[in-house]
């Protein structure tokens, strides 16, 4: 039993730290101001972590979970899914919204690498992937998704309108999900990949947003967009009987990611309060909590509830690792980490009063940003509905 | 570590033939319980220890430590000595604390049945040094929370009692002098019925078990004791008292035997019922110290700490179960409340911060057992166990509704006794 961070990561995980000290903090704020000036600046840091993940070893922000392929090990096993997510809690220590705009990391990436054949791997190994998976109609409801594709010889046509794609002006290709056919519900949903400029395919308008703004969020409208059939993923066969599991399984690994998000980025709000407040801080945590200032005792309950959070995220990708069915946990840690980390931005700024939230601190930034981590990738209460639903052996049609 | 091995898996055998053949619940020992119980009700004020004095015979032995354990990667799974331990305890939880439970919290009494089964799962051994004729080859601080864990899910009353002399040999072991381990360690291998108990916690409001009122003094090489206790488990029936108390300005940890210099008053309390709760009176009683230079006094607290996390979680587990069950079972407006969010909800939510909890409280033991510094980690599992098992020990009984109010529920046993988390300071110890 252990659950500190594995000794193999520490420099992977210093590197991520010092990229989030170095390059994201520094233009933090000038593209919270800028919303939808694209960050020329992480041009050349995509490139370093291209290179650095050529070698082995990198950081990553999401593009390498998901990979079941290669040799079964025997044994413990600390994976992509562990390092990725120690990764993107150093990086969104930096800034969230940016490790959500890092060129070629985006969340398509990681559903290419999850079901993805080995010739699509191949062939889409360089591209910038966004997700499009929301419509105007269906958020949480994603098995009531009306964008359609149609088979026609060796291509689909695509119609629909889909909204809040991440990354879907700067992305070189969507995921899109699609249905092949409504009447036979989630089952008929596949996700096909659109490269930028395919004829039909166009982002309509840029939202303006609570945080993260720095991070473009697309509106997209396909009209009879042609894809070739070679570019939907994975099995083309509508198969009833597994319905939805095949597209719902990216959320086992991409739901701990956005957890580590939430982490990364209470992590910054909980750090600087508690340089602001270090002269009223026990350092070495002696004074038992009822005699602890109202203060502290506040700052070392959101250090409990962080701790609690980060660990059962890692938890949530060891079980992935180690191959270990985790839906449930998976939903845990983005449950626990979504809550505790929109908790501890906002506390943050209130207990710093006015300094907090002033521009002049950060503060107020991470507290806007934490917000969408509640809500992406499967709300709180989604979140919610599914370890009931497992907890107390319920349906979605029971427990609704 | 073979020797070690066979040893282990020597007592899970034995406890699950022990199991399947014992009839717990025989009738003339409840009839005990109640008619003791009665007897116990109308004592009033202080009183002399009903124990009477043990003969302790010392044999020297060398200073006993455990050595610790090395860690490299991230790991939440169990070693097969750890899943075999932890089964046979759920096992004996579901099977025998579950159902003595009711009773004894009603009667507060802990069941004499009970002592048995001390012996027979081998708890003691698991503290006791390999070199002691125990199976403990190293800090197996993460196994003992585990087996408080898995017993809580249970009772968490009666896990407290039976972990209370497992408790003060882990402590003698890890911190006790080579005079102190000479005294008392031998005895304890030799004697499984030598009862042992903390008299550590004051009455005191926002009690801070740095600021104790509780003082030793030093006359001719013989320490003494001089002060009041509360919340001490079982201490009518301790023959060992590890006791904190001020010397010299600083908080220290000594041991004590039961003699008449101490004097006993039952404290029936909120919960924790089946533990006899007592306040104790040290009238100038003589007492060793327990430490040797390597006592660290927050550590001590923090592995006692744990030990009360853990139970914690496991009785929380206990409650969630409990709620699953009975929603789905209770029907309202035409179908079972489990299927309305507002309760579903709850139940998520008790998943989510066991399991949280749970992190918190193996993280700090990890660490514990391989000797790194884990002060700060045990604080915040402390603080964290504190809030949530409160929170979750509140939505069992609200689920329950009215009847999650009344004794024909044990939910209003695990809220009275969770409410505890919160209050001890050490009492026990991993």
């Amino acid at each position: 039993m252990n659950l500190q961070n594995p000794k193999k990561f520490k420099m992977m995980i210093d590197q991520a730290h010092d990229v989030a000290i170095n390059v994201l903090r520094p233009i933090s704020r000038k593209y919270d101001k800028a919303e939808h000036a694209y960050p020329k600046e992480l041009d050349m840091l995509a490139s370093l972590i291209d290179g650095m993940n050529e070698g082995g070893e990198g950081i990553n922000a999401g593009a390498a979970v998901g990979k079941k392929r290669g040799e079964v090990e025997t044994g413990n096993k600390n994976g992509n899914n562990i390092s990725t997510a120690l990764g993107v809690i150093e990086m969104c220590y930096g800034d969230a919204g940016m490790m959500l705009t890092m060129p070629r990391q985006g969340l398509g990436n990681s559903a290419i690498a999850a079901v993805a054949n080995d010739e699509q791997l191949e062939r889409f190994k360089n591209t910038w992937a966004a997700m499009a998976i929301t419509e105007p109609g269906c958020g949480s409801d994603s098995a009531a998704i009306r964008t359609t594709a149609t088979k026609d010889g060796d291509e689909y046509i695509i119609n629909g309108e889909k909204i809040f794609v991440t990354c879907g002006e700067r992305a070189d290709s969507v995921v899109v999900w699609a249905t092949l056919d409504k009447k036979l519900g989630r089952a008929a949903i596949k996700s096909f990949v659109v490269p930028k400029g395919t004829p039909g395919m166009k982002v309509e308008r840029l939202e303006y947003k609570l945080g993260i703004k720095v991070s473009d969020t697309a509106v997209i409208s396909f009209i009879d967009c042609r894809v070739p059939a070679a570019n939907l993923l994975g099995n083309p066969e509508i198969d009833v009987a597994k319905g939805f599991a095949g597209v719902m399984e990216t959320f086992d690994n991409t739901r701990p990611l956005v957890a580590a998000m939430a982490i990364g980025c209470a992590k910054a709000s909980l750090e600087r309060i508690k340089e602001i407040f270090k002269d009223q801080l026990d350092a070495d945590y002696k004074t038992p909590y009822l005699q602890a200032s109202n203060l502290a005792a506040q700052i070392y309950r959101m250090e409990a509830e962080w701790e609690a959070a980060r660990l059962l995220t890692l938890k949530a990708c060891w079980m992935a690792d180690n191959r270990k069915p985790n839906s449930k946990e998976a939903s845990i840690a983005k449950a626990k980490a979504g809550r505790v980390g929109n908790e501890i931005t906002l506390k943050c700024v209130e207990l710093a009063a006015s300094m907090g939230y002033n521009e002049d601190e950060l503060l107020e930034k991470w507290a806007r940003d934490s917000k969408i981590l509640d809500i992406f990738e499967g709300t709180q209460q989604i979140q919610q509905l599914i370890i009931a639903r497992r907890e107390l052996g319920k349906s979605s049609s029971e427990l609704k | 570590m073979t020797s070690m091995i066979n040893k282990a898996q020597g007592l899970g055998l034995s406890l699950i033939t022990k199991l399947a053949g014992s009839d717990v619940l025989d009738q003339l020992k409840l009839r005990k319980f109640v008619e003791k119980s009665l007897y116990q009700g109308s004592k009033a004020g202080f009183k002399a220890l009903s124990q009477t004095q043990k003969a302790f015979k010392p044999k020297q032995i060398s200073q006993q430590r455990l050595p610790q354990q090395q860690k490299t990667l991230f790991d939440l799974s169990l070693t097969e000595e750890q899943q075999m331990t932890s089964d046979a305890m759920s096992q004996f939880a579901q099977e025998v604390l579950l159902g003595l439970a009711h009773d004894a919290d009603q009667t507060a009494q802990f069941p004499e049945s009970l002592w048995q089964y001390v012996e027979d799962l081998g708890l003691n051994y698991y503290a006791l040094p390999e070199a002691l004729g125990g199976v403990a080859t190293e800090q197996n601080i993460v196994s003992n929370l585990l087996i408080a864990e898995k017993l809580a899910e249970g009772d968490f009353s009666l896990t407290a009692g039976l972990l209370s002399t497992f408790s003060v040999i882990n402590a003698i072991t890890r911190w006790g002098s080579a005079e102190v381990q000479s005294m008392y360690l031998p005895c304890f291998a030799e004697d499984s019925d030598i009862t042992a108990t903390f008299a550590v916690q004051e009455a005191t409001p926002a009690f801070n078990p740095y600021v104790l009122k509780t003082k030793a003094s030093l006359e001719n090489d013989q320490f003494y004791i001089d002060g009041e206790k509360t919340l001490v488990i079982l201490g009518d029936l301790a023959d060992v008292f590890l006791v904190s108390a001020d010397f010299n300005d600083k908080p220290d940890i000594f041991v004590v035997q039961c003699n008449d210099s101490i004097s006993i008053k039952n404290t029936p309390a909120m919960g924790l019922k089946a533990t006899e709760t007592a306040t104790l009176r040290f009238n100038h009683t003589p007492a060793l110290r327990l430490g040797a230079t390597d006592f660290d006094y927050t550590a001590f607290l923090d592995l006692g700490n744990l030990m009360w996390c853990a139970m914690a979680v496991g009785t929380c587990d206990a409650v969630k179960a409990y709620c699953i069950k009975y929603a789905n079972e209770r029907t309202a407006f035409g179908e079972p409340i489990s299927h309305r969010q507002s309760v579903a909800f709850m139940i998520a939510d008790m998943a989510i911060e066991i399991d949280a909890m749970r992190m918190l409280v193996l993280n700090a033991a990890s660490l514990a057992e391989s000797g790194k510094p884990f002060h700060r980690e045990a604080y915040l599992a402390r603080l964290l166990c504190a809030e949530k098992s409160m929170k979750i020990g509140t939505d069992g009984v609200q689920i329950l509704g009215g009847h999650g109010f009344t004794k024909e529920h044990p939910v209003e046993r695990w809220y009275r006794d969770l409410r505890a988390t919160a209050i001890l300071h050490s009492g026990l110890h991993a």
